[in-house]
């Protein structure tokens, strides 16, 4: 552009082409092919699926060695009997809807209270150098410590077995939100700022936007912080006033001795756990990264 | 913009002195200077500078000249030392970084109206305007496409729609196409010219490629290192273009050469 020539139409169009040239030559194909679904339950489902049957066998193969009496080592078909029982009798779908509202009811507080405390640490530098070595060391407290306090200031009540679930999730949530704007790159920030994001704006458009992979990370270790901790405060707990979830279940098949609905009900905790992570956080977690381009193809 | 009057579609070279009446950017007597561990380093020495409206002016440095401090200032992202900043304009210019520094988690098209809403273009606009500023770069399709499908040259012309759309008197850039390959990086030129040109933009550009500086700017200011300091200054209007690069270039080697003798 040294001299002063003026740009022929000729040229210009020359450069278009080239410059669309490139673009179809550097840019990644468009979306990668779907694997079929035949193969995707093969390689992705068979294989926990065969691990789960293999336990199984091993586990009749034991009760039928005896290596145990059968109240204490009941059998697969003792356990799915426990179950059925549940079903038959209308209390399997209550028991688990009680502990999952409560779950759910006090993952929701426990997201409002961590995020607000982690916008706020990640805000004030000397709240969060104070108040983040402590909130970490909470992070590691198994919040079943927390339950004799709760029940010595709430009584068995429901509020003894929110505030284990919030005291157990709210660090996790809190961390989360930290670290995930740790990681936001500091080139982000600053074409944020050229654009004249500041203020509020700035945490809408830029940085909570930017955090969100980490913040997930943060969400999905709260719910399993808060799944837990909504267990131990039921398990101890316990009283009729308090509606029956599955701690509770729990406690009141240890103490009539059976067995099977002991197992039974581990087994409807676990499943209640890994569903919620397969149906709700693991899509989620999923799309924010297939979107930014950071998974593979998985 | 008001003066559309001067250029409109017109590639012709605007009148320096005229336009050095009101400039869009003027620095005097600027220094920056960073106190670490007890030890004070001078990154610019006393820059004195004027980039008149519609000018398009590169500031070529080997490393170590301040040459992305120096935007920053202008920028506003940080302050100098000493001296005085005046973009008269008013309004914040625009930055556009050697990484595209687009946000992954908006399409290209969202990406724009992002720096269209944070300026204060209603909801009802954005998509249209973003529409015809991706078409300015001729990205029309990209519109849907997320920053992680296009190619390293696409997201330089998606930043530039980007920083395009802030509507600033002022576009700075910082090594821009640096990180790209040579043929792109050619094209991408060709596409900066035309878009200044039709556009009436003042461009202020930073960059260590002497081809580059001479190939674009009106003018080139050679920034010496440790600290920058304005050593040179041609006009690149007049002159042909190989032989500017080359007294250019040996006035660079000159300045790089110097640091080597101490």
């Amino acid at each position: 552009m040294a001299a002063g020539e003026t740009v022929a139409p000729r040229e210009v169009r020359e450069t278009a082409a080239v410059e669309a040239g490139l673009d179809a030559l550097d840019s990644a194909p468009a979306g990668t092919a779907r694997r079929p679904v035949g193969r995707l339950l093969r390689q992705r489902l068979l294989p926990p699926v065969v691990a789960v049957v293999l336990v199984l066998l091993a586990w009749q193969a034991a009760y039928e060695a005896e290596l145990k009496p059968d109240y204490l080592l009941p059998s697969p078909a003792d356990v799915g009997r426990a179950l059925s029982d549940q079903w038959y009798e209308g209390t399997l779908f209550s028991t688990v809807w009680t502990s999952m509202e409560r779950g759910a009811l006090g993952f929701a507080a426990a997201v409002l209270l961590g995020t607000a405390l982690g916008l706020l640490l990640s805000a004030v530098r000397p709240l969060r150098v104070a108040v983040g070595p402590v909130l970490s060391g909470l992070q590691s407290l198994p919040s079943v410590a927390w339950v004799p306090a709760a029940v010595v200031w709430f009584g068995l009540t429901d509020a003894t077995i929110y505030a284990v679930i919030l005291l157990g999730a709210v660090p996790s949530v809190a961390n989360g939100l930290l670290s995930g704007v740790d990681q936001v790159p500091p080139l982000y920030l600053r074409a944020g700022r050229v654009l004249g994001a500041t203020g509020a704006a700035r945490v809408r458009y830029v940085l909570l936007p930017a955090a969100l992979p980490g913040y997930l990370t943060g969400l999905k270790q709260g719910w399993a912080f808060a799944w837990r901790s909504l267990m131990a405060a039921e398990l101890i707990a316990s009283s009729p006033e308090l509606g029956l979830g599955l701690g509770q279940l729990l406690e009141n098949a240890r103490s009539y001795q059976d067995m099977a609905l002991v197992l039974a009900t581990i087994g409807e905790i676990l499943v209640v756990g890994i569903a919620v992570d397969l149906l709700l956080f693991a899509p989620l977690e999923r799309r924010v990264l297939r979107s930014r381009g950071l998974a593979g193809a998985r | 913009m008001s003066e559309t009057v001067l250029r409109v579609g017109a590639p012709a070279r605007p009148v320096l002195v005229a336009e050095a009446e009101r400039p869009a950017v003027r620095l005097t007597h600027v220094s920056k200077w960073f106190d670490t561990a007890g030890r004070r380093q001078t990154v610019l020495d006393d820059i004195g500078l004027t980039v008149g409206r519609g000018e398009f002016v590169c500031v070529l440095g080997a490393s170590g000249c301040g040459k992305s401090t120096l935007l920053n200032l202008v920028a506003g992202l940080d302050r100098p030392s000493t001296g005085a900043i005046d973009v008269p304009g008013g309004r914040r210019p625009a930055l556009m970084f050697q990484d595209h520094a687009l946000f992954p988690w908006l399409t290209a098209g969202r990406n724009v109206e992002l720096a269209l809403r944070l300026r204060g273009v209603p909801r009802r606009e954005r998509p249209e305007r973003a529409r015809r500023l991706l078409d300015l770069v001729r990205l029309k399709d990209a519109y849907g496409k997320r920053i992680h499908e296009l190619s390293g040259g696409m997201r330089q012309r998606v930043a530039l729609a980007r920083a395009l759309a802030q509507d600033a008197d002022v576009l700075l850039m910082d090594e821009p196409f640096a990180a790209l390959d040579a043929i792109t990086r050619d094209v991408l030129h060709e596409e900066l010219a035309r878009i200044w040109a039709e556009n009436n933009l003042t461009v202020l550009f930073v960059t260590h490629n002497v081809r580059e500086a001479v190939r674009l700017g009106q003018r080139v200011v050679l920034l010496s290192s440790r600290p920058g300091r304005i050593a040179r200054e041609w006009a690149a209007t007049g002159t042909p273009e190989a032989a500017l690069t080359a007294r250019v270039t040996d006035a660079l080697r000159e300045e790089i050469r110097r640091h080597g003798r101490r």
